[in-house]
């Protein structure tokens, strides 16, 4: 456990000083993060101003606090591992990471946390601003936030080992454009992205419910907008420790038939 | 006349090549279909809530989604590739090639790249566009097409000088690659009318990043909201664009000087 801290904290200074060069960059991409949900912001809001009460419990505020958090969120929990794997197995550079005695998801795990480092001063601000701008209605519970902290690593993971996962099918096929294109919209509207789930149809929210879309986002969403019972709060982290453990299943059965079939294309 | 003869030719070119590779066009057709059944869901589940939005109805939206489509696709089928290869082609020096070919520079580079698939979004917004056109029933006169019209090619002109204009910025700096992410994340603002954005949004959306001049003013075409004045003032503002640009574009030329060893 101690050896795997001191890889842990090298790997970070390792990847904190090469993503340092590229601040600007990761900043500029940072500007589809805020624009997304903050269109959505505006467009609930509008749709909530235009009938003059709430929408499914959502007044214009209360749609911009969701959006918000939605935003702080979604960037906390995010992987570009689906579209970064594609050209590690087509130019072979993966072949340099099978080689190291350690298994490839914990330089991603570090290398996704030390980027998140550098954005979330930005996030922040983002955020702050929005918030200035368009003044969300908070209703904090003192236990449904203290509940968030775990809810929210528990995405983190659960969307992480999801999505790494799905970035394995890249050992199968060169056309992961499409599988990624597949899985995102999936996750935009199971996800709570586009609208929260109670705005949704019936059907699309007991699927988005089973799926582990819900928990990969909208479930720390949910809690902090303080929507949630004590008993579905305790069922929703249930149901992240089960895809958790689901998700590492399947990632270790995927990896191994990945990697024997994997030939280093190019290399 | 030879411009368009060019013009072809590039596309006839870029066309059989890809044709080697027909997968692609299933993928690409895939990933439309997926990109429109996206967004018009989105449209159906805030329709379910509302009637309007920003004082357009749904059946406006989603013309203005078809539009959105269309000229999103057409950025993607030549504008977009031919920048992204004018930035490598400075960085690399490869430019000398371009410069030295019997017809205008500016000319060459902005079309020198064709992704044909990404006609698939043009077809599928167009057919969008149309389905929205039958339901909105008469009210599209001949007066409004041909405000579309106008308004459609008017924004194209203004959309491709503020591409020209980005990618220029690379006879100055390194990573523009990056820059133009910017207009990418701005332009999925433009498949909302901008009156739905708060003030400062919109002027963002309108002058600093011109998404609106590309699908909203189009859009208000159809509809007949779009008053001649607004018109004149766009077509205006592309004349002002177009010089800027080419402009730019020869402040640019000047300050290259190869790379190649």
């Amino acid at each position: 456990m101690r050896g795997m801290a001191d890889i842990y904290a090298q790997q970070f200074k390792t990847t904190l000083a090469s993503f340092l060069q590229y601040r600007a960059a990761i900043s500029i991409w940072m500007i589809a993060h805020v624009l997304e949900p903050l269109i959505f912001l505006v467009v609930w809001s509008a749709v909530a101003l235009a009938r003059g009460t709430a929408v499914g419990g959502f007044g214009a505020r209360d749609f911009a606090a969701y959006f918000i958090v939605m935003m702080l969120v979604n960037h906390a929990t995010y992987t570009w591992i689906m579209y970064e794997f594609e050209y590690r197995v087509r130019h072979g550079s993966l072949s340099f990471a099978l080689l190291r005695p350690l298994h490839p998801i914990h330089t991603d795990i570090v290398d996704n946390m030390s980027s998140k480092l550098i954005t979330l001063p930005l996030m922040l601000v983002a955020a702050a601003v929005l918030a200035v701008v368009f003044k969300p209605a908070f209703h904090l519970v003192p236990w449904a936030v203290a509940a968030f902290v775990p809810a929210l690593f528990l995405a983190f993971l659960l969307r992480f080992l999801i999505e790494w996962t799905l970035a394995l099918s890249a050992f199968w096929t060169t056309r992961v454009s499409a599988v990624n294109q597949g899985y995102y919209v999936a996750a935009l509207f199971l996800a709570g992205q586009v609208a929260p789930l109670v705005l949704l149809p019936a059907p699309v929210r007991v699927v988005a419910t089973i799926l582990p879309f819900r928990w990969m986002i909208s479930f720390p969403v949910e809690l902090l907008m303080g929507r949630l019972t004590p008993a579905a709060a305790f069922m929703g982290l249930a149901a992240q420790a089960v895809w958790i453990g689901l998700a590492l299943a399947l990632l270790k059965i995927v990896w191994r038939a990945g990697v024997k079939i994997y030939s280093a294309v190019g290399g | 006349m030879r411009s368009l003869r060019l013009l072809w030719l590039f596309f006839r070119v870029s066309a059989l090549s890809e044709l080697a590779y027909r997968a692609n066009f299933f993928l690409q057709l895939f990933e439309s279909i997926l990109d429109i059944g996206t967004a018009l869901a989105g449209l159906a589940v805030i329709f379910s809530y509302t009637k309007s939005l920003g004082g357009w109805r749904p059946d406006e939206v989603v013309a203005l989604v078809g539009v959105f489509f269309l000229v999103g696709g057409g950025i993607r089928l030549v504008i977009q590739p031919s920048m992204e290869r004018l930035i490598e082609a400075v960085h690399e020096g490869t430019l000398d090639f371009t410069l030295v070919k019997p017809a205008d520079a500016q000319f060459l580079v902005s079309i020198q790249r064709v992704e044909i698939w990404k006609l698939t979004d043009m077809v599928l917004g167009a057919g969008v566009l149309a389905l929205a056109l039958v339901r909105m029933g008469t009210r599209v006169g001949a007066e409004q097409a041909a405000a579309f019209a106008a308004a459609l090619a008017v924004g194209g002109i203004i959309v491709y000088s503020f591409w020209l204009i980005l990618a220029t910025f690379s006879f100055w700096f390194v990573r523009v690659e990056n820059i133009l992410m910017i207009f990418q994340s701005m332009y999925e603002a433009g498949r909302w009318p901008v009156s739905v954005y708060p003030r400062w949004l919109r002027f963002s959306l309108t002058f600093l990043v011109p998404v609106a001049f590309a699908t909203t003013v189009p859009a208000q075409g159809l509809s007949g909201r779009l008053t001649w004045q607004t018109l004149l003032g766009t077509a205006a503002l592309a004349a002002l664009f177009f010089a800027a640009s080419r402009l730019f574009w020869r402040a640019g030329l000047r300050r290259y000087s190869g790379a190649s060893s």
